[in-house]
C-alpha cells in the first residue's frame, strides 16, 4: 500500500494535475485518518455509555425516602421496653403507635393499620433504642426523628417500585402505596439527600436504607497510607539502585525480568500470598487495612519501580556527566540532579499506582476484607490500621451481591464515589506533573 | 608503539602535568585505545585530533576517570598527574574530578539558575565558608569564563535560558569554579556557531595561563588556531604527537599528512 519503489517511469505532465500514484497515496492517508477517527468514536461512545449508565443507576443512591416524625418517649415506656425480650420490637411498636396517633390528629383519610405502617418503615426500633440509650437525658422530651423508610417505599419514590410490580410482594402491598402517597402529601415521608450513604457504615442485608460507604472509605484511606508509606520509599530506592548504581550482570538482569513479570501477575495471586504470609504465617489480624495495604503494596511496587526507572532513564545523561564532571559523587549526582528532574514522573507513577490499588478488589477477597460489615468508625489511628474494616471496591462488591434491589443502586452509587476519588487522584497527578516539570 | 619525538621528551622534563604510559582501554572485547603514551604539559593547549571513532574522546575521558561510569570499560597502563597514578586504588575519582575539570561536547548547564550552576561545584567541595565567599567565587569563575558581563544582572535566571554559546561559556566557568589544574574539553565548539566558537577559542587561549588545557576537536583549523601541541589519533593509536606547527606543516607520519590534507577521516 505504501511501498515506495522508484522503478516506475518518471512522472510526466504538469504539477497541477494529480497523477494516479499520488492519488492512491492520498487516498491511503485519508483512509488511515478515517480509521483513527472511527476508533476514537467507538471509544468515546463506550465511555459515554459507561458514564450515563453509572450515573443513571448510581444517582438514586444519593437520595433516601425518610419518615420525619416527632416522638416522645417517657421514662416508664423506656423502662418497660428495656425489660422485654424483643427490645427493638417494643420500641418499634411504641413508635408506630405514636405515629398512628399523630396521623389521626391530622385527620388523614387513610387506614392506619399498624401492620401497614410497619411495612413502610425501615429498621426503626434499633435506631430509636440506640438514640435514647446514648442520650438518656432526652427521655421525656419530644425528639425529632428522620428515619429511613423501607426499601420498597424508597424504591416507590425513585420509580423502581410501581403499583404493577408490587403484586405478590410480601414486603409491601398495593394498598400501602395509598398511605405512602397520603403521608408524602402531608410531608411526613420525604425524599431527601442521603448523607448517611456518604458518611455512614454498612448495614444488615435487609436494610439498604441504612447502608453507607463512609467507613469503607476510611478503610481504603488507611490501606492507601500503608501502600504509600511502603511502596514509595522501597520502590524509589530500588529503582535508583538498579538504574544508577547496580552493575550490569546476570543477577540484575534477572531482577529486572522478574519486576516486569511481577507487574503482570494477577492480583488474586498477591491476595493468596498475603493470606498465606501475612495472616496464616505472621498472624496479622484478618480483614485489617494493614494487611490489605501490605498486599496492595506488593501489587503496586512493580508499577512504581517501572515508572520510576522510566523517569530516571529519561533524565539526559549529559546532566549526570555535568555533575560528575565538577566532582560530585555518584550519590550527590543522583540526589541533587537526577532525582529532582525525575520527580514529576515518579509522582505521577506513584499516584497512578495508588489509584490502581484503590480500585483493586480481588486480593481483598482472600484476606477477608470483603463481606465484613464494619458498623463503626475506627476509634483511633492504630485501630484504623488493625481493626477489621472493608474497602470501597470490596463494599461495592458486597452490595452488588445482596438480594435487595436497594443495595444494587447503592453499589452503583459506591462506584460513583470510587470514581470521584480516582479522578481526583489523577487530576492531582496531572497538576503535580505540570508544576514540577522542568525543561532542560 | 610509537616513539615520542626526541625534542618533546626534552621539554617535557621541565613541566609535565600529565604523563600517560602504555595506556590500553577496552570496551568489553573492543580494544579502543592501544599503547598510548603521551606527556601533556602545563600552561599549554594540547589538541587531540583524528577521525571519528579513533579514540581521542575515550582517551580524554580516561584523564578524569569519566570512563568509570561505563561498566564494560577497562583501563590499563599508567596515567600520572603530578606524579600520582590516578588509577591507584587510593585515588577517589571525586577528588580527581575536582582537580581535572571537564567541558562537554553539548552545553549541559544544570536546569538551575546561573548562580547555582557555578556555585554547585564549590558548594559540594566546601570551598566557601559563607555566602560572600561563594559570591566571590561565582563572580571570579564567570569572569574567567568570559561571560560575567553578559549575565551579571540576571544571576538568578535559569542557565538553560542562555544561548548555545553562552551556555558553553557558562559550562567552562562552572568547570573552572572548582579551581582545577587541568581542563579537559571534549569538542567544546561542535554545537556552536562561528561567532560563539571564536569567543570560546579566545577564552581557551586565556585559560592556558592558569591550566593545562586538553581539547578534542574535529576541526583542524581549530586545533591549529588554539593549540601549541597536537596529538593525532588513528584507530586507537597515537600516531603522532608534536608541536602544532610541526604537525600541520611537517608531519612525520604519512597518515597524519593524509588526515590533515583531507584524504582520510
Amino acid at each position: 500500500m505504501t511501498d515506495a519503489s522508484m522503478d516506475s517511469a518518471p512522472v510526466q505532465g504538469s504539477l497541477t494535475t494529480v497523477d494516479a500514484r499520488t492519488r492512491k497515496r492520498n487516498a491511503a492517508e485519508k483512509r488511515f485518518k478515517a480509521y483513527g477517527l472511527v476508533a476514537i468514536m467507538i471509544g468515546l461512545f463506550f465511555l459515554v455509555v459507561l458514564a450515563v449508565s453509572i450515573l443513571r443507576s448510581g444517582i438514586p443512591a444519593f437520595t433516601q425516602a425518610e419518615v420525619r416524625v416527632e416522638f416522645t418517649l417517657t421514662q416508664e415506656q423506656f423502662d418497660e421496653a428495656e425489660s422485654q425480650m424483643l427490645k427493638t420490637k417494643a420500641y418499634e411498636n411504641l413508635f408506630i403507635a405514636a405515629l398512628q396517633s399523630q396521623l389521626e390528629e391530622r385527620g388523614l383519610e387513610v387506614s392506619f393499620d399498624p401492620a401497614a405502617i410497619e411495612r413502610l418503615l425501615g429498621k426503626t426500633g434499633s435506631t430509636i433504642r440506640e438514640h435514647f440509650r446514648e442520650n438518656p437525658n432526652q427521655i421525656g422530651t419530644p425528639v425529632f426523628f428522620n428515619l429511613a423508610a423501607s426499601s420498597r417505599v424508597d424504591g416507590y419514590f425513585k420509580g423502581r417500585v410501581t403499583r404493577d410490580t408490587l403484586v405478590d410482594s410480601r414486603f409491601l402491598e398495593v394498598s400501602d402505596l395509598d398511605l405512602v402517597d397520603a403521608l408524602a402529601d402531608a410531608g411526613i415521608i420525604v425524599s431527601a439527600f442521603n448523607w448517611n450513604f456518604i458518611t455512614g457504615s454498612d448495614s444488615g442485608v435487609d436494610n439498604p436504607g441504612g447502608a453507607g460507604i463512609g467507613v469503607s472509605v476510611i478503610g481504603s484511606f488507611f490501606m492507601m497510607l500503608v501502600v504509600l508509606a511502603l511502596s514509595l520509599p522501597i520502590g524509589v530506592a530500588t529503582s535508583i539502585y538498579l538504574e544508577e548504581f547496580a552493575p550490569q550482570n546476570w543477577f540484575t538482569d534477572l531482577i529486572e525480568v522478574n519486576i516486569s513479570n511481577l507487574a503482570a501477575v494477577p492480583s488474586i495471586v498477591f491476595g493468596i500470598l498475603g493470606l498465606a504470609v501475612f495472616i496464616q504465617f505472621m498472624h496479622l489480624p484478618q480483614s485489617a487495612p494493614l494487611v490489605g495495604g501490605l498486599v496492595l503494596t506488593l501489587m503496586t511496587l512493580p508499577t512504581i519501580i517501572i515508572s520510576t526507572r522510566a523517569s530516571l532513564k529519561a533524565v539526559p545523561p549529559s546532566i549526570r556527566e555535568a555533575a560528575l564532571g565538577v566532582g560530585a559523587s555518584k550519590m550527590q549526582t543522583v540526589f541533587h540532579h537526577v532525582l529532582p528532574l525525575a520527580a514529576p514522573g515518579i509522582l505521577t507513577g506513584t499516584i497512578i499506582g495508588l489509584a490502581q490499588a484503590l480500585g483493586e478488589t480481588a486480593p481483598l477477597l482472600l484476606i477477608g476484607m470483603v463481606g465484613f460489615i464494619a458498623r463503626a468508625y475506627p476509634e483511633g489511628v492504630v485501630s484504623g490500621f488493625i481493626d477489621p474494616n472493608s474497602a470501597m471496591p470490596a463494599q461495592i462488591y458486597t452490595w452488588a451481591a445482596r438480594a435487595d434491589a436497594g443495595f444494587y443502586e447503592k453499589a452503583w452509587g459506591g462506584i460513583i464515589i470510587l470514581l470521584i476519588f480516582l479522578l481526583t487522584m489523577n487530576i492531582i497527578a496531572i497538576i503535580l506533573r505540570r508544576r514540577f516539570e522542568r525543561r532542560w | 608503539m610509537y616513539d615520542i619525538p626526541h625534542q618533546i621528551q626534552e621539554t617535557a622534563v621541565t613541566d609535565v602535568k600529565i604523563k600517560a604510559k602504555d595506556v590500553q582501554v577496552y570496551y568489553g572485547d573492543n580494544h579502543a585505545i592501544k599503547d598510548v603514551s603521551v606527556e601533556i604539559e602545563n600552561n599549554t593547549v594540547t589538541a587531540f585530533i583524528g577521525p571519528s571513532g579513533c579514540g581521542k574522546s575515550t582517551f580524554l575521558r580516561c584523564l578524569n576517570r569519566m570512563n568509570d561510569t561505563i561498566d564494560i570499560c577497562r583501563v590499563e597502563g599508567d596515567i600520572l598527574i603530578d606524579g600520582d597514578d590516578i588509577y591507584d586504588k587510593r585515588v577517589d575519582p571525586v577528588q580527581l574530578r575536582a582537580k581535572v575539570g571537564m567541558v562537554f561536547q553539548k552545553p549541559n548547564p544544570f536546569p538551575k539558575s546561573i548562580y547555582d550552576n557555578i556555585a554547585y561545584g564549590p558548594r559540594i567541595h566546601g570551598m566557601a565558608r559563607n555566602k560572600a565567599e561563594l559570591d566571590e567565587i561565582v563572580e571570579r569563575a564567570l569572569r574567567r569564563g568570559a561571560i560575567w558581563d553578559e549575565v551579571k544582572d540576571r544571576l538568578q535566571a535559569p542557565g538553560t535560558g542562555l544561548s548555545g554559546g553562552q551556555q558553553q561559556r557558562l559550562c567552562i566557568a562552572r568547570a573552572v569554579a572548582t579551581e582545577p589544574e587541568v581542563l579537559l574539553m571534549d569538542e567544546p565548539c561542535s554545537a556552536l556557531d562561528p561567532i560563539a566558537t571564536a569567543q570560546v577559542e579566545e577564552l581557551i587561549d586565556e585559560l592556558r595561563q592558569n591550566y593545562a588545557v586538553v581539547i578534542v576537536t574535529h576541526s583542524m583549523q581549530q586545533a591549529a588556531r588554539v593549540s601549541q601541541k597536537t596529538a593525532f589519533f588513528h584507530l586507537g593509536n597515537l600516531v603522532e604527537y608534536d608541536d602544532t606547527s610541526e604537525i600541520f606543516t611537517n608531519p612525520e607520519d604519512s597518515r597524519t599528512e593524509s588526515y590533515i590534507t583531507g584524504r582520510i577521516g
